[in-house]
């Protein structure tokens, strides 16, 4: 990988100061990542040159923008290598493309689509299946599909280090399951997960599943087709790209008969006034004007990681995951929710998010943010995980490749001092 | 004293260990409300009862979790207010919030004398992210008091 200072150099907000005058250490990112210039620019160059009505229009600008809205789409899919570029479809954000995938199967369940569609379609008697350890975007959905439809919503446990119950598989997922939701790597403990097993579970009873790959796609080498799911959801602002965009996966033979929730111009095929007909994927869940200069921003994040290697970007934040974890563990009232983590039986994200003994991450926060550190604290949008972990909060610190390993060490440095700074030993 | 320090003031700091009107208190008072309020940010929650008696309010009581901030300021209003008559509550309220809005400084008239102890918290005005947390009981005892005045218990 290049140099660490050379990547720094390409991130502008790195140079700015912050509370007090100190230097930015940015460990957030987990929450949002930092732009780097390549997809700033990218951005701008779009909007400066090329700015025209993606898919429509019989003029110059109208060409260049789809041809680099639709780049994008190539870059992104190349990244998590989609068989298809078209399996690439633009959402808002990772939220909308879960939502995407449970609003159709409810449209499906009240019969949109038809036969067609059938095997979208869950009801009473049917199940849907999550994890202990989803962020509300990956649980929320599920759950209220499951409301509207009558299914039953079941759950895979985690144990008191945050793994998934893979003893579970054989019962919680059985013939009545339509549909298995799970993440990839959870936001909470960093811990990735076994997908094959689910998979596989999955497939023996004809479940379909869907993959929350928001913290993966990011920072390790991630390949839909090896994984071998049926959906996945990232995000663009997650991963060095901008916010308002965000892609679903999904294989392109189940994209195309899924039903669109989100109905409107782009998406149809032919509309009279009794009936509409719906395109294929992508553009069947492109309804509305799209966020084009925000996908050709994703496009670009997605060159600059691989232009890097995704290989090179997970082993970087694996030894910043060492310092941070081993860290934080070495304290004495910090409490690390997860495994402190080996590259084997718990590889885990660079991050690490901690309880520290009578104070809550809100003041923990505090005193970083007064030495200059951002770190993301609360419930991260994952209260079950919290609860089962016996944590009301917590405070995360979490890096990306431009995350130094002295960066790691000042975290573990300033969070020792929250302890003495509250009046405790 | 750095920013951080005059947030968290000494006086802030004892009320968050020693927590006055923690732990609800059943009343057999003819006007009781009760209101709970959650920080979307952090899931921080608080539920604040009151019981109303001859327009005063004779007791007040919470129970919830959260940050040394919110928890010294349900300390705080509770001792300051317990036994107020409901217009100098409401002055006293309507202070507080002008306190938080005002960028880290003493609002510099009468109202200080009003707030006493709770002007402690005018450091908070400097971190615009931790305004809710000093105003979630604050916030929970104006909407108590509220229904206590309506006749309807609840949440």
């Amino acid at each position: 990988m290049r140099a660490i200072s050379d990547i720094r150099a390409d991130f502008p907000i790195l140079t700015r100061t912050v509370r007090n005058g100190k230097p930015l250490v940015y460990l957030d990112s987990a929450a949002t990542s930092q732009r780097p210039q390549q997809v700033l620019d990218a951005v701008a160059d779009f909007e400066t040159h090329h700015n025209g009505a993606v898919q429509r229009g019989a003029h110059l600008l109208a060409e260049e923008a789809t041809e680099a809205f639709e780049a994008a789409r190539a870059s992104v899919a190349r990244l998590v290598n989609a068989s298809e570029d078209r399996e690439i479809v633009w959402t808002g954000n990772a939220t909308a493309a879960i939502n995407l995938v449970a609003n159709g199967m409810a449209n499906a369940s009240a019969g949109v689509g038809g036969e067609e569609s059938a095997r979208f379609r869950v009801g009473p008697g049917d199940s849907i299946v999550v994890t202990q350890t989803e962020h509300h975007a990956n649980f929320v959905p599920w759950q209220q599909l499951a409301a509207r439809t009558g299914a039953t919503l079941r759950w895979i446990e985690v144990d008191d280090l945050g793994h998934m119950r893979l003893d579970q598989l054989a019962t919680v997922i059985d013939p009545t399951t339509k549909i298995v939701a799970f993440t990839h790597a959870s936001n909470v403990t960093g811990l990735v997960t076994d997908v094959a097993p689910l998979v596989a579970r999955a497939r023996e009873v004809g479940a379909l599943t869907f993959l929350d790959a928001c913290q993966s796609v990011p920072h390790i080498p991630v390949d839909f087709q090896a994984l071998d799911v049926d959906f996945a959801a990232f995000s663009g602002h997650k991963m060095l790209g901008p916010t308002g965009i965000g892609a679903l996966w999904g294989r392109a033979a189940l994209l195309d008969v899924l039903p669109p929730s989100l109905f409107g111009g782009g998406a149809i095929e032919t509309v009279t006034l009794e009936e509409t007909t719906w395109t294929a994927a992508p553009t069947r869940f492109e309804a509305g004007s799209q966020p084009v200069a925000q996908a050709v921003g994703m496009g670009a994040a997605a060159e600059y990681l691989m232009a890097m290697g995704m290989d090179q970007v997970a082993a970087h934040e694996r030894r910043i995951a060492h310092i941070l974890r081993e860290g934080v563990s070495a304290l004495p009232g910090v409490r690390l929710l997860g495994p402190v983590g080996d590259s084997e039986a718990n590889d885990v994200l660079g991050l690490a998010s901690v309880v520290v003994d009578g104070v809550h991450s809100h003041d923990v926060g505090q005193v970083l943010d007064d030495q200059g550190l951002a770190v993301r604290i609360g419930h991260h949008c994952n209260q079950p995980l919290h609860r089962r972990l016996g944590a009301q909060s917590s405070t995360r610190a979490s890096a990306h490749v431009y995350t130094t390993e002295d960066e790691a060490r000042l975290f573990v440095e300033i969070l020792a001092t929250v302890r003495p700074f509250f009046g405790m030993s | 004293m750095s920013d951080l320090e005059q947030m968290y003031q000494q006086v802030i700091l004892d009320h968050a260990k020693v927590r006055h009107g923690s732990g609800l208190v059943t009343l057999d008072l003819p006007s009781v409300g009760e209101s709970h309020q959650v920080n979307t940010t952090c899931g921080d929650d608080i539920t604040v009862r009151v019981g109303l008696d001859d327009g005063k309010i004779a007791s007040i009581s919470w129970e919830g979790q959260g940050c040394s901030i919110s928890q010294a300021s349900a300390s705080i209003v509770s001792e300051l207010l317990e036994g107020a008559d409901l217009r100098r509550a409401d002055e006293t309220m309507e202070a507080f919030i002008a306190l938080m809005h005002h960028r880290g400084e003493l609002l510099g008239d009468e109202r200080d004398d009003l707030l006493d102890d709770a002007t402690a918290f005018v450091g908070v005005g400097k971190y615009p992210a931790r305004i809710k947390c000093a105003l979630l009981s604050w916030v929970a005892l104006r909407d108590a008091i509220a229904r206590a005045t309506v006749g309807t218990e609840g949440s």
